[in-house]
């Protein structure tokens, strides 16, 4: 195995371990695999956009399909699953423990994964990642619906069995010479994010469950011609997928609580500061689910509980941004890739936020929702944030896992045209979004300013997947043939590396 | 908490905190006044469906498509729909409401400037969900 410089082993080895590194090493190459995957779509999708009119994309409803794999394979399948195997690899390490708390669950809430990933890509559904009733009961083609539907409820047991088993291991497990309260925020990440997920999902397996039975005819539960109702389905989703937004941000906003001292050679600024807005995010998340509501004919009351809701979940994350910020200031930088990567998704989470606040802001909802202002602001947090943090820390820890160094040079280059081309898409859809372009649609009437939008938008996006490209061949090479990095000080930064490598592959030893 | 100062992290929370009170309360304010249906506007009951927007006056006259109303004149929409959600939209004037089946949802506006304006769904309804569209005529009565 080529991943492994230090000890190599067949894949197998790997496949059938239930061992922590292993677990997480196979979590990233699943995630890396829909990363992939999911851009293509996503390319594809612009491309179609770049004029109004069929272009490359033979219909809507094959448009459709490929908008709504495209989500769910972004969400699901690889910010997810990315967060998954970083956590698995660290937090044990971290906690000084063996290795997760429950090693077979832990394996089996990842072998969940890969039938849930083919049956979102075999059936191909097309009612978005939302699947709103009753469009997805009496409307959405099967059967790509329904095992849309089966394999979400499969990635909700495994996500469950994951958070289990990171609670877990973080209260349980940890070392007795190590107060909860001093423990790495990486590792307080993957605690809230889990404790969010232990709460939320419930909620969205019972909507499943409804839209499955609805779909075969036994129940009536979003259907108002016998007093069901369709708004129903509606909270049941949002109080499940709101705070899952925080579940995709927070161990990412732990990546860069990791990458952020060590390369402004500086201890964190306040260590409980981080732990406290972590602790209140988990808890605010819960407060604002309906913010997505606001145009399903919300009373005025409701309407503004669920803004002072959002809006209270905003000071939580303004202290994660002071805190790098404050940790960075009068330190000696290194511009390395990781650090790059990181103040990259700092600048952009900032943003996103803002605009954030714009939508919760109920009379500027009804100008920005449903609309490219929506697709911009959220792909400012889960590109600009998430999947940056991610490629930070994948930087970061390639050293760690395959022995090797990657190339600086095509490090930076594919930051530099992530950075550049993001800024270039999801700034111009909030624009575009203020003129009125809806999301979700094929094809759009030939509005001057939608063109040129629309044309600009696409070129950032293809420097996005020319970066993507740089990525995929710098990670393949350079854990083939990388150079050997010096494994306790990768970056010369001089003190020790954290993490005790020697923690890999315990197999070995006999 | 270590040794270093902590009021500089104060003094930023308090500003953010600041910021939000004001977007919040902006916001109310403004969505009250917005929200407040004027006594005498005219009625049009909305209709979507899969795929197209019908309309109906007070009068009773029907127009699928297309929607005539006079300048100066305030519009009470009541949003409905007979299938799956859409969302009835004239962006110029930010009329933005769903069209959900089993319920009524209202919204208002006053045309303020002759000429057409584009009429379009905002929410995902299927296949031909891109050209659920239709046209506003705002006519001058004087
Ligand atoms: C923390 C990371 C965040 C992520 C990953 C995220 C993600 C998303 C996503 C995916 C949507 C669109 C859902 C859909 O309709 O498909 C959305 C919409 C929204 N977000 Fe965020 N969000 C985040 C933070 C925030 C913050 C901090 C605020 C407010 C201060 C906010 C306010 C909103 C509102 C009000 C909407 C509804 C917009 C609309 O549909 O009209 N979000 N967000
Ligand atoms: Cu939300
Ligand atoms: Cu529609």
């Amino acid at each position: 195995m080529v991943l492994e410089l230090q000890k190599p082993r067949p894949i197998w080895y790997i496949m059938f371990s239930t061992h922590h590194t292993d677990i997480g090493l196979l979590y990233m190459i699943l995630s890396l695999s829909a990363l992939f995957m999911g851009g293509a779509l996503a390319l594809a999708i612009r491309l179609e956009l770049f004029f109004p009119g069929a272009q490359i994309i033979a219909d809507s409803m094959t448009f459709n399909r490929m908008f709504t794999v495209h989500g769910t394979t972004l969400i699901f399948l690889f910010i997810l699953p990315f967060a998954s195997g970083i956590g698995n690899y660290l937090v044990p390490i971290m906690i000084r423990y063996k290795d997760m708390a429950y090693p077979k669950l832990n394996a089996i809430a990842f072998w969940m994964i890969p039938p849930a990933f083919a049956l979102v890509w075999l059936g191909f559904a097309d009612f978005t990642w939302n699947a709103y009733a009753p469009y997805s009961v009496i409307s959405a083609p099967g059967p790509a619906a329904d095992m849309w539907i089966f394999g979400l409820k499969i990635l909700g047991v495994s996500s469950i069995l994951g958070a289990i088993n990171f609670v877990v291991t973080i209260l349980k497990c940890k070392h007795p010479d190590l107060p909860l309260s001093k423990a790495p925020l990486l590792a307080w990440s993957f605690l809230t994010s889990s404790l969010i997920i232990l709460v939320a999902m419930p909620t969205f397996a019972a909507a499943l469950l409804m839209l499955l039975t609805d779909r075969l005819g036994v129940s009536r539960f979003f259907d108002p011609a016998v007093g069901g109702d369709p708004i129903a389905y509606q909270h049941l989703f949002w109080f499940t997928f709101h705070p899952e937004v925080y579940v995709l941000v927070i161990p990412a906003i732990g990546f860069l609580y990791e990458i952020i001292p060590r390369f402004s050679r500086k201890p964190i600024f306040s260590h409980s500061s981080g732990v406290f807005a972590f602790v209140l995010l988990a808890i605010v998340s819960f407060a604002s689910w309906a913010h997505h509501m606001y145009a399903t004919g919300m009373s005025f009351t409701e309407k503004t509980v669920f803004m002072i809701g959002t809006l209270a979940a905003v000071p939580a994350s303004a202290m994660h941004v002071f805190n790098f910020l404050a940790t960075m200031w009068g330190g000696r930088i290194k511009f390395a890739t990781p650090m790059m990567w990181a103040i990259g998704g700092i600048a952009l989470f900032f943003s996103a936020g803002a605009g954030g606040v714009v939508n919760s802001a109920m009379p500027l909802d009804f100008i920005s929702h449903d609309s490219y202002w929506v697709v911009g602001h959220f792909h400012l947090f889960v590109m600009g944030t998430i999947a940056f943090g991610s490629f930070g820390f994948l930087y970061y820890i390639f050293p760690y896992i395959t022995g090797r160094m990657y190339s600086e040079k095509w490090g930076i280059a594919h930051f530099v045209l992530s950075f550049v081309g993001a800024v270039m898409v999801f700034f111009t859809q909030h624009v575009l979004g203020l003129y009125g372009m809806p999301r979700r649609v094929f094809d759009y009437p030939p509005i001057p300013e939608w063109i040129a939008m629309n044309q600009f938008i696409t070129i950032g996006a293809m420097l996005l997947g020319i970066g993507a490209a740089i990525f995929l061949v710098n990670i393949i090479y350079s854990s083939a043939k990388g150079k050997p990095a010096n494994m306790d000080d990768p970056w010369g930064l001089g003190g020790k590396y954290y993490y005790p490598y020697e923690a890999k592959n315990p197999h070995h030893s006999h | 908490m270590s040794g270093h100062s902590h009021w500089p992290e104060w003094i930023y929370i308090g500003v953010v905190v600041a910021l939000l009170v004001w977007v919040g309360a902006e916001a109310w304010n403004l969505e009250r006044l917005v929200e407040h249906v004027p006594e005498d506007a005219k009625v049009i009951k909305v209709t979507g469906q899969q795929w197209f927007w019908t309309f109906e006056h007070e009068d009773g006259t029907k127009e699928v498509g297309e929607l005539h109303v006079k300048k100066g004149v305030p519009y009470k929409f009541e949003v409905t729909s007979t299938d799956v959600i859409h969302s009835f939209n004239i962006h110029d004037y930010v009329v933005l409401m769903d069209a959900v089946p089993g319920r009524i949802n209202i919204v208002w506006f006053v045309p303020f400037d002759e000429g057409e304006f584009p009429i379009q769904c905002r929410e995902y309804c299927g296949l031909i969900h891109y050209n659920m569209r239709g046209t506003l005529y705002v006519e001058d009565d004087a």
